[in-house]
């Protein structure tokens, strides 16, 4: 079936309305010899028949409902209150296009400043965007103000082996038509700030940092303080990637030196989906602002003197800079940023702290309990907010086989794939406000069992 | 559209900006039928001071509500001062355009300067100019 | 009563009291894990609210955004058609929402299997040999295209190719993407007919040598013309040693009317935002994947999911990509509407979306022609056209007057204005095909009202929108004197 609104009646009034004999007869400019393909195309479904079909599919996944998860790696499983999904399901929001028209899209407008304020105000920055498609191509798109910022003349790129591994793969794609010096992803990944240190040079443009880090581990806002002074020394700017759930709780980059902040919005109100849609947090000084990528709104006033919300600074973007624009960006992640929003409002102040704890608490229960195990071992040799690494008797894929099949528990993730040097046999796992104390010992008696099993 | 205003004192180059000798250093803006097509500005980027520069240079760029344009050196030299109040009050571009300067370039020598000036439009040349574009 | 939508929304800050509480989250009997207190922060001013007054809050913006469901959005280059509601329900499914991406892949089995077959299916309906759906939205697909080009190019022994072709009347992501992938824009200009001109892409040829790396083309293009010489373009292209970058956001005009690879185009992206009916969101989230012709398939970015020999599905990295785009797959909840959307159509509902899209285009070009100037009016036109805002017994009315007003008569959201920037005064209009003809014949009706007042009363217009949340805002004050935030707002009051 379709969304065809035109009878064949309509049809026939509005040829003869313009003079065509027949529908065929407006594509006389479409080459002929290739006009009106048969497409090999599955046949059309009622909508009864198309939720049969993907509910099918749907049912083919192992969800995170009937199973229990430590799984994080970048993208994290929280409760989202149910107002979010209310809200984001109003159509006035989600069947809008970007409020180019400001007068009509002052609810979207409106909700972004809200949005943009609660970004700045949690990562410690002056300025956020109204977001980037997701926390690897915001940092990218960082790292390419940077080299604005620095006038194209600085050619290395600073990058800690902690970053998230695809975040720094997308770095470097994004980058790839550019002379660059990428250094630091292969230092060691438990202790690389003095030697990241090292690597600032004159010609470095961008020092790239995560902090909690993709293997958990949190660096003290002093010792980060430092390599920041050391970044500024050399008129580099510092990117720090933060996620913003640990930002309930912990120092804000903004306040140990960031100049640019990027995060993967996901963890704040929306769902895992899968790994999309997610939206890019980005936050910067306000010195830095019109060097920057992505839609802003700000405040302003009417005729009447009533506030109002515009998009602004517009001259930075595709559309009037063309080949001399900030980035070639043109949509944000605007429904993602609208869940991000109502998430922090609903949860508010003394919320978003408590899930941040209860994360943290999580963690540090688990991984005490399971250091306590035969055969297994927690690496991080310092604080870690909510994952760590643990190294296990026997290969992650094993042990997930293992814990799937036998306890409903979606394992860790195998950091054999991005840290050779960690060994075999690592596994980074993750918790949440989710996860009770019930899942916690179930996964510590399934880790207990293959440990013995495994004769440790 | 009334007639642009004129800085008799000043040459013209093609991308509208006017540059005046002063103490020997060239000081350039942007012209008034500049600002007059540019409409409200909003912000003005100026170059690093220090910065080498060639004629013909993108170094600035001068931006409204809806347009962005780049601002050129007309002459060769060094940077030596940009004028900061233009990033607070973007608006003297189009209240004063011949007193909003926006950098003033050290030549390499004055002969070298008389030689890039000379290529140069006069005042009257430039209005003819501007007329002739349609502006 | 109703509450009156122009009545100002205090911000969340302004609502914000201390010690209120929303939503809490689930606590559970573990041991307080104390964190050194020079990690944590001292202060998180998040707004306090209660979730009473967080449900009304967002609820009363609602009401100030115009969107689909309310109305006509005949937004040009932006195909705001109707989003079918299962679209919504299918994407919420609890199988396809609470999956993680880094899931064992024998786990989400069911979320490879649907995005193989969208692949498959928009190959098909492109006539390209490999699709990509990691990219995110349209420009995240043009920079994907453009990495590839540049990356096979190298390949093939032909790195110093650094020029890409650009009608002058395309959208500004494809040169700011050009300039992103580290190549340079050079443009063409357009012919009488609206066409790229073939003397000026020739010229063009013949200047740069040895240098061309490829044309981006839009096509339909941002006239809402057919490109009648498309496929001389793409031979004078290949003959130049370039490739061909399509770029998609005008498929719903030829859907089943035209694969573009049959033409030669060698890589375009997908808006699946645009035509294949997934909710712009007020601005995204969109999906932009990316079809390519064989030779160009093993430079995707990937991981892409596969079939395997057993039947199961398994991600693969494609031999020669130039990498990862985003993180993770892409945006799946994106690509589960599409999917579904695909499916309700198929082959010949898909053909009649395009047709009907372009029959409602030149009716309502038909009849707004009468009144405004359209410069290409004298062609048939695709999905859009463009007319002009500029009346000739009304020389103080321009495109914004025009599109303000449209706000106070209420029926339709205004057409995009001032783009493409080759028409002054562009008005560009794109119908789509899930409105009626009344909705059309009123858009009509209004449009001449509107010229009607322009002669009669140009202040009313000038002062336009009367009826609105706001009136005209100072977008000069905003952008000179920029509040971004809330807090930026208080520092301001000092």
């Amino acid at each position: 079936m379709t969304f065809v609104v035109n009878t064949d009646a309509d049809r026939a009034e509005m040829l003869a309305a313009i003079g065509v004999q027949q529908i065929e007869d407006l594509f006389h400019d479409v080459p002929a010899a290739h006009r009106f393909p048969q497409l090999d195309l599955p046949p059309a479904l009622t909508e009864a028949e198309v939720l049969a079909d993907l509910r099918a599919m749907a049912d083919r996944n192992a969800d995170l409902e009937g199973n229990v998860s430590f799984l994080g790696a970048g993208a994290y499983h929280h409760f989202i209150p149910t107002l979010v999904d209310f809200v984001i399901s109003r159509s006035e929001f989600y069947t809008s296009y970007t409020p180019y028209q400001p007068e009509v899209s002052q609810g979207t407008l409106q909700a972004l400043f809200e949005y943009q304020t609660m970004i700045a105000t949690l990562s410690g920055m002056e300025v956020s965007n109204a977001s980037h498609y997701d926390g690897a191509t915001s940092t990218a798109e960082g790292v390419i103000m940077a080299l604005h910022l620095t006038r194209h003349k600085r050619t290395r790129i600073v990058m800690a082996p902690t970053v998230h591994p695809q975040y720094r793969a997308v770095v470097r794609t994004y980058l790839q038509g550019y002379d660059l010096e990428f250094v630091g992803e292969d230092l060691p990944p438990f202790d690389y700030l003095d030697a990241l240190t090292e690597l600032i040079d004159d010609n470095t443009a961008c020092v790239v940092v995560q902090n909690p880090d993709f293997l958990g581990a949190i660096q003290s806002p002093a010792r980060l303080q430092e390599l920041a002074d050391a970044v500024h020394a050399h008129k580099a700017l510092f990117l720090v990637v933060a996620n913003p759930i640990s930002l309930g709780l912990l120092t804000p980059p903004g306040e140990y030196g960031a100049d640019i902040y990027a995060g993967e919005g996901q963890a704040t109100g929306n769902a895992l989906n899968f790994g999309g849609p997610y939206l890019g947090l980005f936050a910067c000084r306000m010195a830095h602002v019109r060097k920057s990528a992505g839609r802003i709104v700000g405040e302003t006033v009417d005729v009447e003197g009533k506030r109002g919300f515009v998009l602004t600074l517009v001259a930075r973007e595709q559309f009037i800079r063309r080949e001399k624009a900030s980035s070639n960006i043109c949509t944000n992640q605007n429904l993602n940023a609208l869940a991000c929003a109502v998430y922090l409002t609903a949860l508010g102040k003394q919320g978003l702290r408590q899930v941040a704890q209860s994360c943290t608490d999580n963690a540090h229960y688990l991984a005490s309990r399971i250091q306590e195990l035969p055969g297994y071992e927690v690496l991080n040799p310092g604080h870690f907010f909510h994952e760590f690494v643990v190294r296990c008797p026997e290969p992650v894929s094993a042990i997930n086989d293992y814990l799937l099949h036998e306890k409903n528990i979606v394992g860790g993730y195998d950091l054999g794939q991005d840290y050779p040097e960690l060994g075999d046999n690592v596994m980074l796992l993750c918790t949440t406000e989710l996860n009770t104390p019930e899942q916690m010992d179930r996964l510590v008696e399934g880790l207990r069992e293959r440990s013995e099993a495994h004769g440790a | 559209m009334s007639k642009p205003k004129l800085d008799p004192n000043a040459k013209y180059a093609k991308s509208h900006e006017w540059v005046r000798v002063e103490d020997g250093l060239a000081v350039v803006g942007i012209s008034d039928a500049a600002q007059e097509m540019l409409s409200d500005v909003v912000f003005v980027d100026l170059p690093e001071v220090g910065e080498e520069v060639e004629a013909g240079d993108a170094v600035a760029v001068v931006e409204s509500v809806k347009a962005a344009e780049d601002v050129y050196a007309p002459v060769s030299g060094t940077i030596v001062a940009v004028n900061t109040a233009l990033e607070d009050t973007p608006e003297q571009v189009n209240d004063d355009p011949y007193d909003a300067w926006f950098f003033k370039i050290r030549p390499v020598s004055q002969e070298e300067l008389q030689k890039e000036l000379d290529a140069l439009m006069s005042p009257e040349e430039y209005a003819e100019y501007v007329e002739q574009e349609g502006h | 009563m109703a509450l009156n939508i122009n009545r100002p929304e205090p911000t969340l800050f302004e609502k914000s009291r201390p010690g209120r509480r929303g939503v809490r989250p689930p606590v559970y009997d573990v041991p307080r894990a104390d964190l050194p207190q020079e990690f944590l922060r001292q202060d998180l001013p998040l707004p306090e609210l209660a979730e009473r007054d967080v449900v009304s809050h967002y609820v009363r913006l609602s009401r100030k955004n115009y969107g689909v469901d309310l109305g006509f959005y005949p937004l040009g280059s932006c195909t705001m058609k109707y989003n079918p509601k299962v679209n919504e329900v299918a994407a919420r499914m609890r199988g396809f929402v609470d999956i993680h991406p880094l899931q064992p892949v024998e786990t989400v089995q069911g979320a490879l299997e649907l995005m193989v077959r969208l692949q498959e299916m928009l190959a098909e309906i492109s006539g390209f040999q490999s699709v990509t759906l990691q990219p995110s939205a349209g420009a995240h697909g043009e920079l994907t295209g453009v990495l590839v080009i540049r990356k096979y190019l190298q390949d093939i022994g032909e790195g110093q190719r650094d020029i890409i072709l650009i009608p002058d009347s395309a959208h500004g992501t494809n040169p700011a993407t050009t300039s992103m992938a580290g190549l340079k824009a050079v443009e063409i200009q357009s012919d009488e007919d609206g066409n790229a001109d073939l003397r000026s892409l020739q010229a063009v040829l013949d200047k740069y040598p040895g240098r061309i790396a490829g044309l981006m083309i839009t096509n339909p293009n941002t006239l809402g013309l057919f490109e009648a010489h498309i496929q001389e373009i793409c031979q004078m292209i290949h003959d130049a040693g370039g490739l061909v970058y399509g770029d998609g956001a005008n498929l719903n005009a030829i859907m089943g009317i035209l694969r573009p690879a049959d033409v030669g185009i060698d890589i375009m992206h997908f808006n699946l935002h645009k035509t294949f009916s997934t909710p712009h969101g007020g601005g995204g989230p969109g999906a932009g994947p990316v079809g390519c012709v064989e030779k160009l398939a093993p430079y995707l970015p990937g991981p892409i999911p596969q079939r395997q020999e057993d039947g199961s599905l398994d991600w693969a990295m494609p031999a020669k990509s130039i990498g990862r785009i985003r993180s993770f797959w892409g945006n799946f909840g994106v690509l589960v509407r599409a999917y579904t959307y695909i499916r309700m159509h198929g082959a010949e509902g898909l053909r009649e979306v395009s047709e009907n899209a372009v029959l409602n285009a030149n009716y309502l070009m038909h009849h707004v022609k009468r009144t405004y100037p359209v410069p290409y009016g004298h062609r048939t036109c695709m999905h859009e056209f463009v007319a002009q805002g500029k009346l000739p017994d009304a020389p103080d009315v321009h495109a914004l007057d025009i599109a303000k007003r449209l706000i106070d008569l209420d029926n339709a959201h205004p057409p995009t204005i001032y783009f493409p920037l080759i028409v002054p005064e562009a008005l560009m209009i794109e119908p789509t095909e899930t409105e009626s003809k009344e909705t059309l014949d009123q858009f009509v009706a209004d449009l001449e009202q509107i010229a009607q007042e322009a002669r009669t009363d140009p202040e009313l217009l000038h002062e336009a929108p009367h009826n609105a949340p706001v009136r005209r805002l100072d977008e000069v004050q905003a952008a000179r004197r920029p509040i971004l935030s809330y807090i930026m707002e208080l520092q301001q009051q000092g």
